[in-house]
């Protein structure tokens, strides 16, 4: 393997990685504060996904598409949240995983319904069609670079949003006592329709930049899915400082470990987990 | 010991096992030329019933919720398709201990570790475990990748040279499930009224408590989580005779969501209510396919209602109906105290050895 092909790779893996950070986040914040386990997560990454498909093909324009796919997506998330979660808080994990289990069925047979079950594709957005040679054979879209930059903005933004502001205050506080924090005054039922809406709107989102990459199939949320539990696990349920450097470390090693180890590459992410729970058995920076 | 339960869920118990091994009488009278397709449906019921009473084993008494059964129902339909010669049939009298020797070692291994963990963590690592076995099951060649392995010929069950019972007879093969499933019901109620099952409800209670009462708990939940998996195995090994081919979807997280649905749509905890609730699971799914090419939606909607309004299952309605002490309010509301309370009522032993029953609180 040479210096060009390895820095091709370490890139890929960096932009994977940044993507699954945005999944993965929305995962763990609905976990770490509500205290429900979301399986439908990864249908939202699907459904996110077909909406780009979808509305680029009415629209002619991706950005357009995204700037409505985005509030539908939320919109989604609150009308689920509403609906269904608001009597589980009080459950055992057993129900939140059996009834988000259900709602996967019904959300992956009404993409069948609407979209059908062939495998589509998004063409790259202008202006970010082009590729940047890195040397003479070897290319790197700029369009995969653009999809890291954005992750990284928004990984920066939740950040200075938990850490630094007045809401980020309360949803700490929420995560850590929630009695106290409904004693102080502050509606923390709003407060987690807001986590859930916009938890299940990045994993969207992430599906809407991911189209013009992957190709779009029906199965595509089951897979990242359970890839995104794993990053949850290893940095530590609730933890988003965890979940990004989870979400790095699988992001390498899934685009590593098909070069370097094939024979191990399906189930090295497992491995690391395995790993990492004999070592620290609640995650890395729980 | 099926008396302990109230009179109208032994009867029913009893009348269902008895309208099951009256089929031949009453199956071509009503179905006619479905009968013999019926009763392969009722063989597979039968199965799943097994595999469902081996999860409540976890879910309900040990109060571990795995998201990973499948991969042991995948191990035993695997350990045959791999373990049968190709153009003879295997003796189940080897088989059978072959499959619960090697679900049993993985699940030993695979307990080791996930057991380390709880709650929610405890769900995400025997998902990912399962999702572990199914990758590699589902990209390597040897085990047929996805299109998994054909089994050719059943095992068969001899002594010497004359065989005992023909499995390839269908009502045959259907009586043989019939009787483990009902074999591993008494063992499993056995073994909660023990000893060994008073210290498993202990741990669901409150596993701390049991530690300072001088249990070594780690060893408890391990050997409830290796039989368990020998269970789940032996479904697998039974649904893979039944299918004739293992294949990786019987290993996979739906499957194992699937199962999980059967514990709870017949309630868990209560051993029988899970054997009821794979034949509802079933019946349902039958129906729904019949109804719409998008059954799937029709069946999520229905788990999600179940969630909702039944979360004590068929058996919480049989044990504790309705109208006569929990208003609908009460059961629609707090879960845990009422799957305590529920678990109380099936569990009122006389040997005064329960330990610690009225904490509910288990660490999430």
């Amino acid at each position: 393997m040479d210096l060009a092909f390895f820095g091709v790779q370490l890139l890929n893996g960096f932009q994977y990685g940044l993507l699954l950070f945005l999944i993965a986040s929305g995962l763990t914040l609905i976990f770490g504060i509500m205290g429900i386990i979301n399986l439908a997560h990864g249908a939202m990454y699907m459904i996110g996904a077909y909406l780009a498909f979808d509305l680029t093909q009415r629209l002619g324009n991706f950005w357009l598409a995204i700037l409505i796919a985005v509030p539908i997506a939320v919109l989604l998330g609150l009308v689920i949240e509403r609906l269904f979660l608001d009597t589980l808080y009080k459950r055992d994990h057993l129900y939140q995983v059996l009834l988000t289990f259900g709602l996967i069925l019904v959300l992956n047979e009404a993409q069948r319904i609407i979209w059908g079950g062939d495998v589509h594709s998004v063409a790259l957005p202008e202006p970010f069609t082009g590729a940047i040679a890195l040397t003479d054979n070897l290319q790197y879209p700029v369009y995969r670079l653009f999809v890291a930059a954005v992750c990284l903005v928004l990984a920066g933004a939740i950040y200075w949003i938990i850490r630094h502001t007045r809401l980020g205050i309360v949803i700490r506080a929420g995560a850590v006592n929630r009695e106290m924090v409904e004693g102080l005054g502050i509606n923390i039922r709003t407060l987690f329709t807001l986590i859930f809406s916009v938890g299940v709107a990045l994993a969207a989102f992430a599906g809407m930049m991911a189209a013009p990459l992957s190709s779009i199939t029906p199965g595509m949320g089951d897979s990242i899915l359970i890839t995104c539990f794993v990053v949850v696990v290893i940095g530590g349920i609730g933890s988003i400082k965890g979940a990004f450097f989870g979400a790095l470390l699988i992001g390498m090693a899934e685009t590593f470990g098909p070069v370097l180890i094939p024979s191990l590459a399906s189930m090295l992410i497992y491995l690391i987990m395995a790993l990492v729970l004999l070592i620290k058995p609640r995650g890395l920076f729980a | 010991m099926l008396h302990r339960y109230p009179k109208r869920v032994t009867v029913l118990l009893l009348a269902g096992l008895a309208l099951l091994i009256a089929y031949p009488a009453w199956g071509p009278a009503v179905f006619g030329e479905s009968s013999a397709f019926f009763m392969e449906k009722l063989t597979l019921m039968l199965i799943f019933a097994l595999f469902a009473v081996s999860l409540d084993l976890l879910v309900g008494i040990l109060g571990l919720v795995s998201l990973g059964h499948a991969l042991f129902f995948g191990l035993g339909a695997y350990t045959l398709a791999m373990a049968s010669p190709d153009f003879s049939a295997a003796s189940l009298w080897w088989m059978l201990p072959l499959v619960m020797l090697v679900s049993g070692l993985v699940a030993a291994i695979v307990g080791l570790l996930v057991l380390r963990t709880k709650g929610i963590f405890f769900i995400m690592t025997t998902l990912a475990f399962g999702q572990m076995l199914f990758y590699t099951v589902s990209t390597s060649s040897m085990t047929g990748g996805t299109d998994g392995v054909f089994i050719m010929f059943r095992p068969s069950l001899a002594m010497g040279e004359t065989p005992l019972i023909d499995l390839d007879n269908p009502l045959t093969f259907f009586y043989f499930c019939l009787a483990l499933l009902v074999a591993v019901y008494l063992i499993l109620r056995a073994l909660t009224r023990s000893h060994f099952g008073q210290v498993l409800d202990g741990i669901h209670d409150n596993e701390h408590r049991m530690q300072a009462l001088g249990y070594a708990t780690t060893g408890y939940k391990l050997i409830a989580f290796v039989v368990s998996a020998m269970i789940a195995g032996v479904a697998g090994m039974l649904a893979a005779m039944q299918y004739g081919f293992a294949n990786p979807a019987q290993l996979g997280w739906h499957h194992s969501g699937e199962v999980l649905m059967m514990v709870i749509l017949g309630g868990m905890g209560t051993i029988f209510g899970p054997i009821l609730g794979a034949f509802a699971y079933e019946l349902l799914l039958y129906f729904y396919e019949h109804l719409t090419n998008h059954w799937p939606i029709l069946m999520g909607l229905t788990i999600i209602v179940a969630v909702l309004v039944l979360p004590k299952g068929i058996a919480g309605l049989l044990l504790d109906p309705p109208g006569r002490q929990a208003s609908l309010l009460g059961r629609l509301g707090g879960g845990k105290d009422n799957l305590a309370k529920g678990r109380q009522t099936s569990a009122s032993d006389s040997d005064g050895k329960s330990v610690g029953k009225s904490a509910g609180e288990v660490s999430s």
